[in-house]
């Protein structure tokens, strides 16, 4: 595949701006994410990654009052465009803080493909199969997949969660801060999934921890905002190039340890 | 000791106090009750029905009876609409703020939080009025149990609503961000896990339902027969303790109907509890 193709194929946005009523939380961002690759967004706390992420799978849709201008692109087409829940389909999410149903291991993973329209309950057991394997939790559960999905520790939780995303068989995965709530153990786990999960998804990460975006992405975003308190894209590269030789000074002086 | 220990224990005491005060009371009236009531209790006193007249003769069972249709038709009309109405408060009504229908949901909840403190002879009267008079349903179950619906109404929403409430908002956003839309989610998701919450108001409600009298007064009558439709009259236990305290030599068999009734909100309590502690015995 060759540079090009890779680009039209991943998530992209241009000039895109978010307001929360009349306050601008993000300015004209333009970005291109490569697809089979980790993305990290890092940034100080209130710069807009979460923001910019949950405008992937238009998740601020929900929040009343929110309005955009500006394209955030999936294959080249716009998102908003598309019927949100093909969209979802198409662009999972895996959240802060672990939230798997009060519903059994089983019924966490299958929820997505049910209401896809997979009946079939083998039909289903070999998407949940197959799913919490790719999560790297099936060996942990396989005895008892009918336990509560609340029952497990965070760690794994937080795998069920990555499991119940993949099991709609999407294209990317957007993580929001998946390790923020994890005891290091898990977190190196959910880090080690990421690598193998990134053959087949795009994934884009938001993470607070600077050491987690150099340990586990290719390319690394660095947000900011400006005086307006506005998000802005201040650079966007390699993570090597970001993490050794950043070209904006305010990147240095994040990395750096400077502020933040 | 010093005077921050004097003041701690002071307090303490005078808590400690109130405590007891206050389990003391209720095991005064519900012991009172008991004592009173329990001797005049047999098999005949659940299974024959009150024969009428001044000497208060007779047992209880039409009474029974009328209570458990009462409590079943009342739920069956007060839980579609309650319920309804709070998903529609919960999980609904956000995307409305600020907007002309934003305005009607403030003021549908406002109406709520008021008729929730309404005295409960007032939803009688407009029952008498309308179902018992203006709509020619008699003295019945019917009417009755639509004015009763209208007093548990807003508990139901209220007790609902905050159930769905306590539901994380992390289960919704899991939920939608895997393509369900919000129909899917509140069906699938957010009920299920709000069900032990609901059924604790409901439960409540039907304890209310029980309890109550000057509604039922003035909507069911006060026929000590056993009611063949939802047409017919009756009286509720309640009522029944009312009419043979108050038109009866038979005060002892108030006390013995009141004692059942103790007894059956004993009962509804404990399967509150049991629900409740499900609750944090299984989700924590």
């Amino acid at each position: 595949m060759n540079k090009l193709e890779t680009e039209a194929k991943g998530m992209s946005t241009r000039n895109y701006s978010l307001f929360y009523g009349g306050f601008k939380a993000l300015n004209r961002i333009s970005i291109q994410i490569p697809s089979n690759r980790i993305t990290a967004f890092i940034g100080p706390s209130g710069c807009g990654k979460s923001s910019f992420l949950r405008s992937f799978n238009r998740m601020n849709d929900l929040i009343p009052g929110v309005t955009t201008e500006g394209e955030v692109c999936i294959d080249g087409r716009n998102v908003a465009d598309e019927d949100v829940v093909q969209l979802r389909k198409k662009v999972g999410m895996v959240f802060q803080r672990p939230n798997p149903f009060p519903k059994s291991v089983f019924e966490n993973v299958a929820y997505g493909p049910k209401l896809h329209g997979v009946k079939n309950r083998s039909d289903l057991a070999v998407v949940v199969e197959k799913s919490l394997k790719r999560a790297a939790l099936w060996d942990e559960v396989k005895d008892d997949l009918h336990k509560s999905g609340m029952s497990l520790s965070g760690g794994q939780q937080q795998r069920l969660c990555i499991a119940r995303a993949i099991a709609v068989e999407p294209e990317v995965i957007l993580m929001d801060e998946p390790a923020s709530a994890l005891d290091p153990v898990a977190t190196l786990k959910i880090e080690e999934l990421m690598n193998e999960l990134k053959a087949n998804y795009t994934i884009a990460i938001v993470t607070h921890n600077m050491q987690q975006a150099a340990r586990v992405s290719d390319y690394t975003a660095f947000m900011l905002t400006d005086e307006n308190r506005a998000g802005n894209l201040i650079e966007f590269g390699t993570t090597k190039q970001i993490f050794t030789t950043p070209s904006d000074t305010r990147t240095e002086d994040y990395i750096t340890g400077r502020f933040g | 000791m010093n005077r921050r220990k004097l003041s701690q224990n002071a307090a303490f005491s005078l808590f400690w106090a109130a405590g007891i005060m206050s389990v003391l009371i209720m095991a005064v009236v519900v012991g009172y009750v008991l004592v009173k009531g329990l001797p005049g209790i047999s098999f005949d006193f659940f299974t024959t029905s009150p024969r009428g007249g001044l000497s208060g003769e007779g047992g209880i069972y039409s009474t029974i009876v009328t209570t458990f249709y009462l409590v079943v038709v009342t739920l069956a009309f007060a839980i579609p609409p309650g319920v309804g109405a709070a998903v529609y408060f919960s999980e609904y009504s956000g995307s409305t703020v600020g907007s002309l229908t934003g305005k009607l949901v403030n003021l549908a909840r406002f109406g709520v939080d008021t008729l929730a403190g309404v005295p409960s002879i007032v939803f009688g009267l407009f029952g008498y009025a309308v179902f018992v008079t203006a709509m020619n349903l008699g003295f019945s179950i019917l009417s009755a149990s639509m004015a009763g619906a209208c007093l548990i109404i807003p508990v139901i929403i209220r007790t609902t609503e905050d159930a769905l409430e306590s539901v994380p908002s992390g289960y919704r956003e899991g939920s939608l961000a895997l393509g369900a839309n919000r129909w899917e989610t509140t069906w699938k998701v957010v009920l299920p896990a709000a069900f032990r919450g609901i059924s604790t108001g409901i439960l409540l409600s039907a304890g209310r339902i029980v309890s109550e009298t000057a509604i039922f007064f003035v909507t069911l009558g006060g026929s000590y027969r056993v009611p063949h439709s939802l047409m017919s009259g009756g009286r509720t236990m309640a009522l029944h303790v009312y009419y043979l305290a108050m038109e009866t030599r038979a005060f002892d068999r108030a006390m013995s109907t009141a004692a059942v009734l103790v007894g059956l909100v004993v009962v509804m309590n404990l399967g509150i509890n049991t629900i409740t502690g499900r609750i944090t015995g299984k989700q924590r």
